[in-house]
């Protein structure tokens, strides 16, 4: 089962830590990754302002690098759901392959790996904020606007971390006020936001605040940074893939 | 073309495709097993008032006090005079109490309704001070499903469905019972056995 | 209009934060108390489903329900007039008044009154018209714009309220008490609904198969006004369309849960014939919504019951305000609608999100809100309403972005200057992100160079 390993452009750059840790804990639990040399960005940040039909180019070269595998996984729910979602190519065989067969890493580790157990250790008062395009659009966690059963693929694999104290905030999923190119032009709003979650995570008094996607954690960890805030962010990959050694 | 056949004709050439009308199936909705029990408990959460009566003429007495004491009482299931119906806005204004029975209630909601010809005045319900009515037990029904297969809303030229006394919470969401409409309402539950 | 005008607006509106900070609760309140009568419906998402298709079926077969309707309404004694746009809406009404020697008017609760700027209109011809609903009527005294469809005044302390009906109704200075207000606006209006000789109402639905239409308040003022005077007009979009009076079941199980978190709002009122001696108009409009009933990617907006949901679940609607949408109807829906009328003037609006989709969630009728949101986004680029800079930009990003050697280049380059020239990126006024947040650190290597070294052979 080839597996292609697909790294937001973003985490490649600045958060490279995230995306060892995806690939290691694909490894571990038995995939052969393949991490193609030439993918680039999944072109949301262009789609988002309105420009999709600017996203050409990196669709082309999305497709072009991910053919050829059996599954793609990524560490972030955003950049997967706009593949899912706006994913366009000439060889429609391929890019449809792509949209039915790429996934976010938590709802990979639950729904194909089907992990029931895992080798990792943190021992953290760690928060748990649910990043919104994985939940009400990959669906990995129940919404709380629907009446609907209870369940989260994030949390139930963060419940096999040894050590790990898991704590939730009072608004369970509110957004952190990333939004792409939003947290720039709306920057009020958007750190207001990330003020608010910030504040309802620190109520709990945790160490870590973590998510499935870098993007939340990047603005929050700014906020966190500017107010001198011993909280730290961390992807839910590096806790998955956390051990004693 | 006149402005109704402009927009018609847009309208026509603008609309999707047919698409079906679902089917509300009635097994799919919720029937209380105690209809008057839930009927009671969410008309009072919504600060309507409600008594237990075997029978309407024990509000007579009530009715015929509150008269003596000088009280603009009007309870029309006695039947009311033709000119009442038309009863400027002016006349009707003074209205102390209204007593009025209801045809039909929801348990989901503490709803009651109320047609035209047993409000006689459509302003009536809302203009007195405080209103009363009056409900057959056995006319509860569990949800607005049920009550619009019972009664054809539109049968007369006016209804109503009335969940308590009117309220708001414009102001800074601190709800206020007593708006526009009735200051209070209460319910007596005829236990028709 | 560039993007500016929602952000200009938000930045001013949370400048007082604490405010903010009452703002968004007491919005988020009614959004939990929502939920909580939601979760007392077991088949809720069942409804939802129902209340979808209803009106999907409607908008696929409206010219022919608007017909019927008008045919039973008219048959019923109700004169029915049609209206192109605003203009004309407010026209009609004006030749009504005129027609019948109007002279003291009362409104009930219509947000499609406030789209055709009927009171302005009015006020310009020297006709007043007095707002019933609480909320309104403090907005009307103050001068300002509704910024909720439900809650008009939710903007407004209670200290706010007490100061303007100190100012216009002589109430006791300082005495905020909500039930004193709420009481003084009571006496004030009564004689006003009494008195009144035009009642202007909306219509939450219009019922194809009687003709008749049915107006919900928790106040009893829609009544108050429609049952004292002697002309009624009702005023409607004509989406407000439902084919039967069955299906008043679905929507009134939904309205008020999905609003304030009732089980339904006091009054249900079902309008069918005039009283004796009474006219009854209703005023059906159009103002863009053909034209939004033609657009396949947003034509559901129309489905809208305006109920608010999404305004209060909308966690940048909580934290600007409704006034920072400049349009009659704010939040998330009226992102999705307002741009079909003027783009340009609404261009901002499909920005003013970050998609979160929680909106789409709590729409009684199931509108996929967010997703319209995108969609507009794409509309409003190549329509040329997007700044020429974040166009240019996003061109540049998208070059880059597309050649794998570039990005790589220019993802050193940044990460390079940002370790080397951090203060390049310590500009608040240049770059926004540094306003309020710390920049990320930049790592030595990108997980691809750390892959090329150790993964690879």
């Amino acid at each position: 089962m080839k597996t292609g390993l697909f790294i937001p452009c973003y985490i490649d750059q600045f958060y490279p830590g995230v995306a060892r840790a995806t690939m290691e804990l694909l490894e571990k639990s038995g995939c052969k990754v393949v991490y193609p040399l030439n993918q680039t960005c999944c072109g949301q940040p262009m789609a988002n302002s309105g420009f999709a039909a600017f996203s050409k180019g990196c669709d082309k070269n999305f497709v072009q690098n991910f053919s050829g595998v059996d599954y793609i996984v990524a560490p972030s729910g955003s950049c997967v759901l706009h593949i899912k979602e706006h994913l366009q190519d000439a060889d429609e065989q391929k890019a449809t392959y792509i949209k039915q067969h790429i996934y976010e890493l938590t709802e990979f580790l639950t729904d194909i790996l089907k992990i029931e157990k895992l080798d990792a250790d943190f021992p953290h008062k760690v928060g748990l904020h649910i990043s919104c395009h994985g939940q009400r659009g990959l669906n990995l966690s129940s919404m709380s606007e629907l009446m609907e059963p209870s369940f989260s693929k994030p949390e139930r694999l963060l419940g096999m971390v040894n050590g790990l104290q898991l704590a939730k905030p009072k608004r369970s999923d509110e957004c952190c006020g990333f939004g792409g190119t939003f947290c720039l032009f709306e920057e009020a709003v958007s750190v207001k936001m990330g003020k608010d979650r910030v504040r309802e995570h620190a109520a709990n008094e945790v160490e870590y605040i973590t998510a499935a996607d870098t993007s939340c954690l990047m603005h929050l960890e700014g906020i966190l940074k500017r107010q001198g805030s011993h909280i730290k962010t961390i992807h839910i990959a590096e806790i998955l893939n956390s051990s004693k050694a | 073309m006149s402005v109704r056949e402009k927009i018609l004709a847009a309208i026509a050439a603008n609309k999707p495709a047919l698409t079906d009308l679902p089917v509300v199936d009635l097994q799919q909705v919720t029937n209380y097993e105690e209809p008057v029990a839930k009927f009671i408990s969410t008309l009072e959460s919504i600060g309507g008032k409600v008594y237990e009566l075997q029978a309407i003429q024990q509000l007579e007495q009530q009715i015929l006090q509150e008269k003596e004491e000088g009280l603009f009482v009007l309870d029309t299931f006695a039947g009311m005079e033709d000119s009442f119906s038309a009863w400027p806005a002016t006349d009707m204004e003074p209205i102390h109490k209204a007593y009025i029975k209801g045809s039909i209630g929801v348990a989901e909601n503490g709803a009651v309704w109320i047609s035209e010809s047993q409000m006689v005045n459509r302003l009536l319900p809302f203009v007195c001070q405080h209103l009363v009515l009056v409900l057959e037990k056995d006319k509860i029904v569990s949800t607005m499903h049920h009550a619009y297969r019972q009664v054809n809303t539109f049968e007369e030229g006016f209804g109503v469905f009335i969940a308590g006394p009117s309220k708001t919470a414009d102001i800074e969401q601190s709800l206020v019972i007593g708006a526009h409409g009735a200051r209070s309402m209460t319910l007596y539950l005829l236990d028709t056995k | 209009m560039s993007t500016a005008s929602h952000s200009k607006a938000a930045v001013a509106f949370i400048k007082d934060e604490p405010r903010t900070d009452w703002h968004d609760e007491t919005l988020w309140f009614v959004r939990e108390k929502r939920d909580k009568a939601a979760h007392g419906v077991a088949e809720w998402e069942q409804l939802r489903e129902w209340a979808s298709q209803i009106k999907e079926h409607t908008l696929s077969n409206l010219d022919k329900y608007l017909t019927a309707f008008e045919e039973k309404a008219i048959a019923n004694g109700i004169t029915v007039h049609w209206a192109a746009d605003g203009k004309e809406h407010n026209e009609i009404i004006l030749e009504i008044i005129r027609k019948n020697s109007i002279q003291r008017i009362v409104k009930s609760k219509s947000m499609l009154t406030e789209e055709c700027g009927l009171n302005e209109y009015l006020h310009g011809k020297g006709i007043e018209v007095v707002d019933t609903d609480l909320g309104e009527r403090i907005v009307q005294f103050r001068d300002e714009p509704p910024s909720h469809i439900v809650l008009p005044a939710i903007h407004l302390k209670k200290e706010d309220v007490s100061e303007t009906f100190h100012r216009h109704l002589g109430t006791e200075k300082g005495n905020n008490d909500p039930q004193y207000l709420t009481e003084a606006a009571r006496q004030h209006l009564r004689s006003k609904f009494i008195e009144s000789d035009l009642a202007i109402t909306g219509v939450n639905f219009a019922v194809a198969e009687t003709g008749g239409f049915v107006v919900c308040t928790n106040e009893g003022n829609a009544d108050m006004g429609a049952h004292a005077a002697a002309v009624h007009i009702a005023c409607m979009g004509f989406e407000k369309m439902i084919p039967k009076a069955e299906h008043l079941s679905v929507y009134l199980r939904l309205l008020a849960r999905s609003a304030t978190g009732q089980p339904i709002t006091t009054y249900s009122s079902h309008f069918h014939k005039p009283r004796k001696g009474q006219q009854v108009h209703v005023v059906i409009v159009d103002n863009g919504r053909s034209k939004q009933l033609g657009r396949p990617d947003f034509r559901n907006s129309l489905k809208c019951i305006r109920c608010a949901a999404c305004f209060n679940t909308c966690p940048v609607y909580r934290r600007s305000g409704g006034h920072s949408y400049h349009t009659a109807v704010a939040g998330p829906i009226g992102s999705i609608l307002t741009p079909n009328i003027d783009m340009k003037a609404n261009a901002d609006l499909p920005f003013a999100s970050t998609l979160c989709g929680s909106c789409s969630n709590v729409c009684p009728v199931k509108i996929d809100i967010h997703q319209q949101l995108w969609k507009w986004r794409q509309v409003i680029a190549a329509e040329g309403y997007v700044s020429a800079g974040k166009k240019t930009g996003m061109k540049g990003m998208a070059f880059v972005l597309s050649r794998p050697a570039l990005y790589r280049f220019s993802g050193k380059a940044a990460r390079w200057f940002m370790q080397v020239f951090p203060f390049l990126f310590r500009s608040k006024k240049m770059n926004p992100w540094y306003r309020q947040r710390e920049m990320p650190k930049p790592p030595a290597q990108s997980f691809r160079d750390w892959y090329k070294k150790n993964k690879t052979a």
